[in-house]
């Protein structure tokens, strides 16, 4: 089945994106990103420590197989989601950026005047920008027409694990903007997964409930198989719902009846 | 010349470029970036860009992240 997903012209196979942050160590996160299939892997962008460098994430990640989808994560303002974007783009040789800027610390929740903003700046200034965004409509298609090349509204917090609680809301923007919607954050199981692609999400992005599972290996393959099931699910079309039964079997030639 | 590299004060030689800068602080400049100033320096021009009195440079790197 020919079912690509293309970003800002790109084509992936994998419509599964997974994050770089909270494993154990860096091997399973390795194994993990290998087990999910995903082509597009995110990092966050950070002072180098001066004291002791360490090792480089790069030198475990297969660059040849994966697109690195920095993020800017951390920021909470226009000028600090641009520097992060600027600096990630000099480190990283790709022109694409998971914009990202937080409102409250709280709940993680996106800054949607700043998140706007911030990407009309980066568009203009050639990034393929993929925001990170509320469960607002009307934020998304503002989003797409500052020339997002996908919009990423959580699906419930970040790290949380809530799955998608409002996935009408989700669905509402996946009917109303152009460019591709990948739900980002909160997904938690891999029915959570599921039911993203199922409502016609373009891709899921997952990190936490990868990273922190019990087997962050297995749970990745779950997740990539959930991805594409619920993908798969989605293009046959479901049936719709109704309130009584229809009987799967013939009603005719029922035995003892006259 | 003083400098604030990654938000802490450095004591270097005048005339020092970011590329020997870089060399004295033992890091490998493969898959970083660096901000001086608040703007980004072009990796090729790490050589020739001449760093001056109370410069103020952010060393970044890709970490673990979602």
């Amino acid at each position: 089945m020919d079912d690509k997903l293309v970003i800002a012209g790109r084509e992936f196979n994998s419509r599964l994106m997974v994050g770089t942050g909270k494993y154990a160590t860096m091997e399973l996160m390795q194994q993990a990103i290998a087990a999910s299939g995903a082509e597009i892997v995110t990092v966050a962008v950070r002072r180098i420590n001066l004291q002791s460098p360490g090792p480089s994430l790069l030198d475990y990640l297969d660059l040849k197989k994966i697109t690195l989808l920095p993020n800017t994560a951390g920021a909470t303002t226009v000028d600090e989601a641009v520097r992060l974007a600027r600096l990630a783009r000099e480190a990283g040789l790709s022109d694409m950026i998971k914009l990202e800027v937080i409102g409250d610390q709280e709940t993680l929740l996106p800054d949607p005047v700043a998140t706007i903003e911030a990407t009309r700046i980066l568009v203009r200034e050639g990034f393929i920008v993929l925001p990170y965004t509320t469960q607002d409509v009307v934020v998304a298609r503002r989003l797409g027409e500052a020339g997002a090349a996908t919009v990423m509204p959580l699906g419930s917090p970040i790290g949380s694990g809530q799955g998608l609680p409002n996935f009408d809301a989700i669905k509402l923007i996946i009917d109303r903007v152009n460019v591709p919607v990948v739900v980002d954050a909160g997904i938690g199981a891999p029915s959570d997964a599921a039911l993203a692609m199922e409502i016609g999400a373009s891709a899921c992005l997952i990190n936490t409930a990868i990273a922190e599972a019990r087997d962050p290996v297995l749970m990745a393959a779950a997740m990539s198989q959930a991805v594409i099931a619920g993908r798969m699910g989605y293009l046959a079309g479901r049936i719709p719902k109704k309130t009584y039964a229809s009987p799967s079997s013939p009603t005719e030639g029922m035995i003892g009846r006259s | 010349m003083r400098l604030k590299v990654n938000g802490e004060e450095r004591e270097v030689a005048a005339g020092l470029t970011v590329a020997e800068l870089l060399r004295q602080l033992g890091i490998e400049s493969r898959y970083l970036a660096l901000e001086r100033n608040r703007q980004v320096v072009p990796r090729q021009d790490y050589a020739t860009t001449v760093l001056e009195e109370g410069d103020e440079l952010e060393i970044i790197r890709f970490v673990g992240g979602g």
